[in-house]
């Protein structure tokens, strides 16, 4: 389901779709404003304006190029809304407004363009923000992927909550809210040249209702990441580099679906460096997890939540997997490309 | 240099085909599908489990040896092994 | 890490594990009680890997070591191989299909990936029919599918070229590379300078072959061979099989894989490769040219050969500047007395293949093990300084 350049029926989005002019004009106007409309981004200022309160303000930024743009369980419009919002409520902020910049192909279907607009529409709509300021440039033929996205995102800090590497001590529990590996593995399912169908969809969530419900119940967090890109793996080789303590982890304890396993199995693939982006990794004291655990379940995002390691004072500091033998292993960090392989 | 793994034929493709690609089948993983080579195992049949590396079946296996050899068959027929939660299989996103 | 003794796993695990596994860990440690000290080579890279993503090599007694063979098709394969498929890959018009364990092998002028970043085309695929398809979508370039691996991928190679081949294709090429295993094992123990006690025999290469591809082996060197598959408990029953027989004092063919492995493999999938391929004499990275251990395009499937199309050839085999990959690749070194390893050498920033590629002996050991302790088995004391630092900065900054 990739973008089509060379379908010769239906509009398509042309360079001056972004010249500022006119038809910049009516693709704001006939197809952002009545999806993404609100207060702040309705007047079409230069800048939008929030009100402070006192406290601080969490502030992120990301960009997104995936491909294909559509893939099962999400789009690049979702995982930009997502995306960009849970970083904001790792950090234990409460996610308010995005800014949205889209590079567009020249080319790219209008058809195409809509669905993606709904789709950011529906996440802002779940994740209770709203679209602040945009932008749209275009670009000629060849030069964009199709489309781009870059955001930044602002929350105000929930004052009562700190969290931070330096709170994590040796004998803190890790816990991740469910089921690894999906959203890497959709996505690749769907490229061109793998001809792999999967059950899999992507996991692709806003987190904050979920990460919110902790810090509502007054769970004691010490830390949360979401495993994005670099998988579980790379949050667990963050964990051991800052913190300077090892991690431990069983490998029986990882939740991961029957068809996450098997199709990580069928790529070659370590699922623990494959990308999520619903889950967050969590690190607390020992005697919270029951009832983080709790907490978790309770919520649709976190019914397969579960404690898979703790963190360690021994010395070198490492991420260690204790294998479904009782073995050990070492969980290194990963390169940053994986691909599917023969051997 | 062999990665292959299990999986179960679904389909099987049309025998006029065959001359030019070779036997084709669809082998479910578990939930994931793929489009495989069955060149080199004629006598297989839908429902059949078969090892598969890079696009090609290599061999038929008997279900149950399988099932014994490859663990995690087993394991996680449920759809969720590991954290003892029961799994119901659906899907977490709204 | 709480442990009692060297690969203990902790109390906490224990409960997690297998009865099977701890009862096979249990006669491996009795048995090589009784034969002594044994090195086994595995002539796998999947083996390579696999024994250190389960976890089994921490739960060998320091008596039993594993050392790696030539198992890895990347890592076999030589630098000429894979300066020729650079070259190919930066002409114009030219698509290279790849298996995604090549991407990153460096040649004289960089790796295939380094190659796609100035512009070149690779393209990552998962069987060599999809170099076929891409060849069928694309009619506009010219695709060379780069056909490395052992037994067990060089049918699929055969099929996809008779495919071509009824399909009429005339923009699909196959960079052949493929190499057959029991002569580099046969060659390496005619060199005799790796004592070995045996050898734990790739499962899925026998697959194709069948057990009995090993009886040279066991005639000629009396050596046991046990083949075995990937699964942990796989890995538990060869080494297991290997210790007693050792132990026993005999030397025997033995097939613990026997759901996937019969004693004359699979012999659909040989006629596939005597109908398109010849057996040739082939290059292995340090190990010099070796009588019929790899295969070429026979007959009209010879109009496929990649080099013949572009007039290239193979250039001769050479090391890397102070890489010592064969030494590796041939059970003479272990990745950690070679002195780059891990310092100028590690998985982000290779000096040779059997770092980068993913089953390289290297690679595994800079990945899993934990450098600086002998056979990456985990002794929970912390390691001396200078290999510890090497551990810490190199598996967690690369």
């Amino acid at each position: 389901m990739r973008s089509s350049p060379h379908k010769t029926d239906g509009e398509r989005i042309v360079i001056a779709h972004g010249g500022g002019g006119e038809l910049t004009q009516r693709l704001i106007a006939e197809r952002f404003l009545p999806k993404l409309g609100n207060p702040l981004l309705n007047p079409l200022t230069d800048s939008a304006v929030l009100p402070v309160e006192a406290g601080r303000v969490a502030l992120t930024t990301d960009a997104f190029v995936v491909q294909p743009l559509e893939f099962p369980g999400g789009d690049i419009g979702r995982l930009a809304v997502c995306g960009t919002v849970n970083d904001l409520a790792v950090m234990g902020a409460v996610p308010e407004a995005l800014t949205l910049a889209l590079v567009i192909e020249e080319g790219l279907c209008t058809d195409l363009l809509d669905r993606i607009v709904d789709s950011i529409a529906r996440a802002a709509g779940e994740a209770g923000v709203v679209i602040a300021a945009g932008d749209t440039k275009v670009v000629e033929r060849q030069r964009g992927d199709g489309l781009t996205i870059t955001t930044a995102g602002i929350g105000r800090m929930r004052e009562d909550v700190r969290l931070g590497m330096d709170r994590i001590s040796p004998g803190d529990a890790v816990m991740v809210s469910g089921r690894i590996a999906e959203h890497g593995l959709a996505v690749m399912s769907a490229r061109e040249g793998l001809a792999f169908e999967t059950e899999l969809r992507s996991d692709v969530a806003p987190l904050s209702g979920l990460v919110g419900s902790l810090f509502e119940a007054g769970a004691e967090v010490k830390f949360l990441r979401d495993p994005t890109r670099g998988g579980l793996a790379g949050v667990l080789a963050d964990l051991a580099e800052q913190t300077g303590l090892s991690v431990e982890v069983e490998e029986r304890a990882i939740p991961i679906s029957a068809a996450g396993r098997h199709a990580a199995e069928l790529l070659g693939l370590d699922p623990l460096t494959v990308a999520n982006e619903g889950k967050v990794v969590c690190v607390a004291d020992g005697s919270e997890v029951e009832g983080i655990l709790k907490i978790l379940h309770g919520h649709p995002l976190g019914r397969h939540a579960a404690c898979v390691g703790r963190m360690l004072a021994s010395q070198p500091a490492l991420v260690e997997l204790v294998t479904t033998t009782g073995g050990r292993r070492i969980v290194p960090r990963p390169y940053g490309e994986e691909l599917p392989r023969i051997c | 240099m062999c990665l292959a793994v299990p999986g179960k034929i679904i389909a099987v493709g049309k025998p006029e085909a065959e001359r030019v690609t070779g036997r084709l089948g669809v082998v479910d993983f578990q939930g994931s599908r793929l489009e495989v080579g069955l060149a080199f195992v004629p006598e297989a049949r839908t429902g059949d489990w078969v090892l598969v590396h890079a696009g090609f079946a290599l061999q038929v296996l008997d279900e149950d040896e399988a099932r014994e050899t490859w663990r995690y068959l087993e394991e996680i027929k449920a759809g969720d092994v590991l954290a003892g939660i029961p799994g119901d299989g659906s899907a977490e996103t709204p | 890490m709480t442990e009692t003794a060297a690969g203990a796993p902790t109390a906490a695990s224990s409960a997690m594990r297998d009865p099977n596994t701890d009862q096979l860990v249990e006669r491996i440690v009795e048995a090589s009680r009784r034969a002594g000290p044994v090195t086994f080579m595995e002539v796998c890279g999947t083996h390579t890997v696999a024994l250190f993503r389960s976890g089994v090599r921490s739960l060998l007694p320091e008596s039993v070591r594993l050392i790696s063979g030539p198992g890895c098709p990347v890592c076999v394969t030589s630098q000429g191989y894979i300066d020729a498929a650079c070259e190919l890959a930066s002409r114009a018009g030219v698509t290279i299909c790849t298996y995604g364990d090549m991407l990153r092998v460096p040649g004289r002028s960089g790796s295939l990936e380094q190659q796609r970043a100035c512009g070149a085309e690779v393209v990552v695929v998962y069987s060599a029919r999809d170099a076929v398809r891409f060849a069928e979508r694309h009619a506009d370039r010219k695709v060379v599918f780069l056909a490395v691996g052992f037994e067990t991928t060089a049918p699929g190679t055969a099929a996809a070229v008779v495919e071509a081949q009824e399909k009429g294709l005339e923009n699909v090429f196959f960079l052949c590379g493929h190499k057959l295993v029991v002569p580099a094992m046969m060659t390496l123990l005619s060199h005799g300078d790796v004592p070995l006690d045996g050898f734990l025999c790739p499962g899925h290469v026998s697959v194709i072959t069948g057990a009995r591809a090993y009886e040279p082996i066991v005639k000629t060197y009396r050596k046991p061979c046990v083949v075995a598959g990937f699964e942990p408990e796989q890995l538990l029953l060869g080494i297991c099989h290997l210790t007693e027989q050792v132990a026993e004092g005999r030397a025997e063919l033995e097939n613990v894989y026997g759901v996937a492995v019969s004693d004359g493999g699979n012999a659909t999938a040989r006629r596939w490769l005597e109908e398109v391929f010849r057996p040739a004499a082939a290059i292995w990275r340090a190990m010099g040219t070796i009588g019929e251990s790899g295969l070429e395009l026979a007959g009209p499937y010879r109009r496929f050969d990649a080099l013949d199309r572009f007039e290239l050839s193979i250039g001769p085999d050479y090391d890397p500047p102070g890489c010592r990959c064969g030494d590796v690749i041939q059970g003479k070194a272990e990745p950690e007395e070679c002195v780059h390893f891990g310092v100028g050498c590690t998985p982000a920033e290779p000096i040779g293949p059997c770092m980068v590629s993913s089953e390289g002996t290297c690679a595994a050991w800079h990945r899993y093990g934990r450098g600086g302790v002998p056979g990456g088995r985990h002794s929970g004391e912390v390691s001396d300084g200078a290999s510890s630092a090497t551990a810490a900065g190199g598996s967690m900054g690369s």
